[in-house]
C-alpha cells in the first residue's frame, strides 16, 4: 500500500489508518525470514543500490546467504522513511538526521548498517542577493523546513553569528524549489543536488555556504530495522557484501566503472557527466576500512550531538521528548549519547568490518 | 403492518442516532491506537487521544519558541484570511460573469466557450506557472483558490440565470424594464441564493486548493503545519488539525445555509421539512 503521491494530507491519513489496521492484523513479531525489502530514493549516494539490483550483484549475495532481497524505489524521500517506520520495509536509504527524527523518534529501533558517504558540497545555500551568510539577516529563505537543508542553514547562521530569528523561513517542497527560485520574489534557497545544480545555473545566483564547510555532518546511510537484523544476521552480511562489491565497480577507473557510473546517472535522471559532478561533491567511502574508521571516530559522536540538539530544538523528537537525551544513540564501542534505556538509533560498524576483513 | 419508511425517529432519538457512528469510529480508533502502543510505546502513527489533546493544548496556548505566536491561532488566522479572500473574489467573479453570461446572448456567445475550457484546466497542473507569474507569496495562494472555483461558480450561475422562465423576462420588458433593471431586479435576486448554494458546494474544493498551496510554499497556515510535521510523522498534530479543518468547513457551510435562509426566505418556501 502506498501513501499516495505525498501531496494530499487527507489521502495519506486515510491510507495511514488503513495501513495500521493491516499491520495490526498481521502482527509485528520478528521471526527468521527469507525475504527482505529495502527502499531507496534518487540521490547520488544511493544510486549504487538500484545499480546493484540491475547488475545482479544483489541476487548474487542474496543467493549466497539463501535469502531474497528486493530493492524498491519510492518516489518521495520522506514517504520512503515513513513507510519504513510503519513497517513496510526492512531497510531504507536515509540521512543520519532523518533516521534519528523519523524512525528512531517514532520508537522503531534502527541500526545504521552502512555509512556510504557524507555530503561534501551536495547541499548548499544559493542566493541572488546575499554574498555571505552574514548578509542573510532579514532575508526570506525558501527551503524544505526540518530537513537537512534547514540544518545546514542553522549551521551557516550559527557560524555567521546570526540565529533563525534573524531570517524568515518559507517552507517550500523540494519538487517546487527550482520553480520557486525563478520567481522574482524569491532571493535565497537552500537545497541539495541535483536541484542545487539547477538553481546554481540560474543567472546571477551565487553559493554562499555549502556542506563542504561542515564536513561529515550530513551523512548518507543505509539503515535497517534492528529487530529484523538481530534475527537475521545474514541479511546484514548480504547488504554489506552487495554494497562494497558495488563500490569497487563504481570507483573502478577503467571502462567498467565508467559504464556503471553512466548507468547510475541515467537512473537518477541525468547522464555520466552530471552524475560525476554530483559524485565530486560527495565524500564517498570507497572502502569498508574508511567507513569503519569514520563510524568509530569521536567526531561522529560530536556530529550526532549537534544533530540531536538541532532536532530537539525544532521539536523533531516528538512532543513527548523532555530534552535532547530522550532518544538514545549508540556508537561502536558501547558509547551512548542520551538515554541508555531508550536507545533507538545504533551505529553498527560490525558488518562493514566483516567486509573490511573480507570474511563475508 | 408498520412499514419501515414510516418509522420517523423523535428528536432525542435523532440526536442519538447521529452521534452513534461518531462514537463507533472513536471507539475503533481508541482500541487500535492502544494496541499499536502496546506493541511499540513510541508509535507515532495512531497516537492516543490524550496525547493529541496535550499537543493541541500546547499549540493553542503556548507561544512558539521561534515566532512567539500561538501556533494554532496564527495558523487558523492565516488560512482563513486566504480562504475568505479567495472565496470572496471567486464569488464576485462568479456573480458578475454569471449574470452577464446568463442574460446577454452576445456575452454568452463570446465568453461561454472560454469559461467552459478554462474550467477544465486542473489548477494544480499549472502551479509552477502560477508561481512564476504571481510569485510565491500570499497572492499565488489566493489565485489558486480563485482559479480553482471561480469557473464553476460562473458556469453554475450562468445556467441558473439562463433558466429563468422567458415569461418573466418578457413581462419585465413589457413593464418597461431596461437590461440593467432586468439584471438587478429580476436576475440578481434569483441568482443570489444559488450563488450561496454553489459556494457551499465549493467549500471542500476551496479548502483543498488552500491546503495544496500551503503545502508547496508557506510560513504559516493549517495546511503548512500539516505538511511540516508530516516530515516526522507527528500524527498527534496532524489528526487534530484535520478535525479542526473539518469543523471549520462544517461551520462555514452551516453559516452560509443560515445566511441564505435568513436573507432569501422566499427561495426556500417549498423546502420540505423532515
Amino acid at each position: 500500500m502506498r501513501f499516495g503521491n505525498g501531496r494530499f494530507g487527507f489521502r495519506a491519513l486515510s491510507a495511514a489508518l488503513g495501513l495500521s489496521l493491516a499491520l495490526l492484523a498481521g502482527g509485528t513479531q520478528a521471526q527468521p525470514k527469507k525475504e527482505f525489502n529495502i527502499a531507496w530514493t534518487i540521490y547520488v549516494g544511493w544510486m549504487p543500490w538500484p545499480y546493484a539490483a540491475d547488475a545482479g550483484i544483489v541476487k548474487k549475495w542474496a543467493d549466497k546467504y539463501g535469502i531474497t532481497i528486493n530493492v524498491k524505489q519510492v518516489n518521495d524521500y520522506v514517504e520512503s522513511i515513513n513507510q519504513y517506520t510503519a513497517g513496510g520495509f526492512d531497510g531504507v536509504t536515509a540521512t543520519n538526521m532523518d533516521g534519528l527524527t523519523i524512525p528512531a523518534a517514532g520508537g522503531i529501533d534502527t541500526t545504521i548498517l552502512i555509512i556510504g558517504d557524507f555530503s561534501n558540497g551536495n547541499d548548499g545555500i544559493v542566493s541572488k542577493t546575499a554574498k555571505t551568510p552574514a548578509d542573510l539577516k532579514g532575508e526570506s529563505i525558501n527551503l524544505v523546513e526540518l530537513s537537512v537543508s534547514h540544518y545546514l542553514l542553522a549551521r551557516a547562521l550559527e557560524a555567521a553569528g546570526l540565529s533563525e530569528k534573524d531570517v524568515t523561513i518559507i517552507n517550500t517542497s523540494d519538487a517546487d524549489i527550482v520553480a520557486a527560485f525563478k520567481s522574482p520574489d524569491t532571493s535565497t534557497v537552500v537545497t541539495w543536488n541535483p536541484l542545487l545544480a539547477e538553481v546554481m545555473a540560474e543567472p546571477g545566483s551565487a553559493a554562499l555556504f555549502d556542506s563542504m564547510q561542515i564536513p561529515g555532518e550530513i551523512i548518507d546511510t543505509l539503515m535497517v530495522n534492528t529487530e529484523v537484523l538481530k534475527d537475521n544476521a545474514d541479511f546484514g552480511k548480504a547488504l554489506a557484501g552487495i554494497w562494497y562489491e558495488t563500490m569497487s565497480v563504481l570507483t573502478d577507473p577503467g571502462e567498467k566503472g565508467k559504464t556503471a557510473r553512466a548507468a547510475m546517472g541515467v537512473m537518477s535522471g541525468t547522464d555520466l557527466a552530471g552524475f560525476e559532478t554530483q559524485l565530486a561533491a560527495t565524500k564517498l567511502f570507497a572502502t569498508p576500512q574508511e567507513a569503519v574508521a569514520f563510524t568509530e571516530s569521536e567526531d561522529l559522536i560530536k556530529t550526532m550531538d549537534l544533530v540531536r540538539t538541532f532536532s530537539f530544538d525544532h521539536g523533531l523528537l516528538g512532543a513527548g521528548a523532555a530534552d535532547k537525551d530522550a532518544v538514545g544513540i549508540a556508537f561502536p564501542g558501547g558509547q551512548v549519547l542520551g538515554s541508555t534505556d531508550n536507545v533507538k538509533l545504533r551505529f553498527d560498524a560490525s558488518y562493514m568490518k566483516l567486509a573490511a576483513e573480507g570474511s563475508l | 403492518m408498520r412499514r419501515a419508511i414510516n418509522v420517523v425517529p423523535g428528536s432525542g432519538t435523532r440526536i442519538l442516532l447521529a452521534l452513534l457512528p461518531f462514537l463507533l469510529i472513536a471507539c475503533l480508533y481508541v482500541v487500535v491506537s492502544a494496541e499499536r502502543r502496546a506493541a511499540n510505546p513510541g508509535d507515532k502513527l495512531l497516537p492516543p487521544i490524550t496525547e493529541m489533546a496535550t499537543s493541541m493544548d500546547r499549540l493553542a496556548t503556548e507561544p512558539d519558541r521561534r515566532s512567539g505566536h500561538l501556533t494554532l491561532w496564527s495558523d487558523t488566522t492565516a488560512s482563513l484570511q486566504r480562504l475568505f479572500i479567495g472565496l470572496g473574489a471567486a464569488a464576485a467573479i462568479g456573480l458578475v460573469l454569471g449574470l452577464t453570461l446568463g442574460l446577454l446572448p452576445v456575452a454568452s456567445a463570446g465568453l461561454s466557450p472560454l469559461v467552459a475550457v478554462v474550467s477544465m484546466i486542473p489548477p494544480m497542473a499549472i502551479l509552477p506557472v502560477l508561481f512564476i507569474v504571481f510569485g510565491l507569496g500570499e497572492l499565488s495562494k489566493v489565485v489558486l483558490i480563485v482559479i480553482g472555483i471561480a469557473p464553476f461558480l460562473v458556469r453554475d450561475l450562468a445556467m441558473t440565470v439562463a433558466a429563468i422562465p422567458s415569461e418573466q423576462i418578457v413581462k419585465a420588458q413589457t413593464l418597461g424594464a431596461s437590461t440593467w433593471q432586468l439584471m438587478l431586479r429580476v436576475a440578481l435576486p434569483q441568482a443570489m441564493p444559488r450563488l450561496i448554494e454553489a459556494l457551499r458546494l465549493s467549500l471542500g474544493s476551496a479548502f483543498l486548493f488552500l491546503i495544496s498551496a500551503e503545502a508547496i510554499a508557506a510560513e504559516s497556515g493549517l495546511g503548512y503545519r500539516i505538511f511540516l510535521v508530516r516530515r516526522y510523522l507527528a500524527m498527534d498534530v496532524i489528526l487534530p488539525y484535520v478535525a479542526w479543518i473539518t469543523l471549520i468547513a462544517y461551520f462555514l457551510d452551516w453559516l452560509l445555509a443560515r445566511l441564505s435562509r435568513r436573507a432569501f426566505p422566499w427561495a426556500y418556501v417549498r423546502e420540505t421539512r423532515r
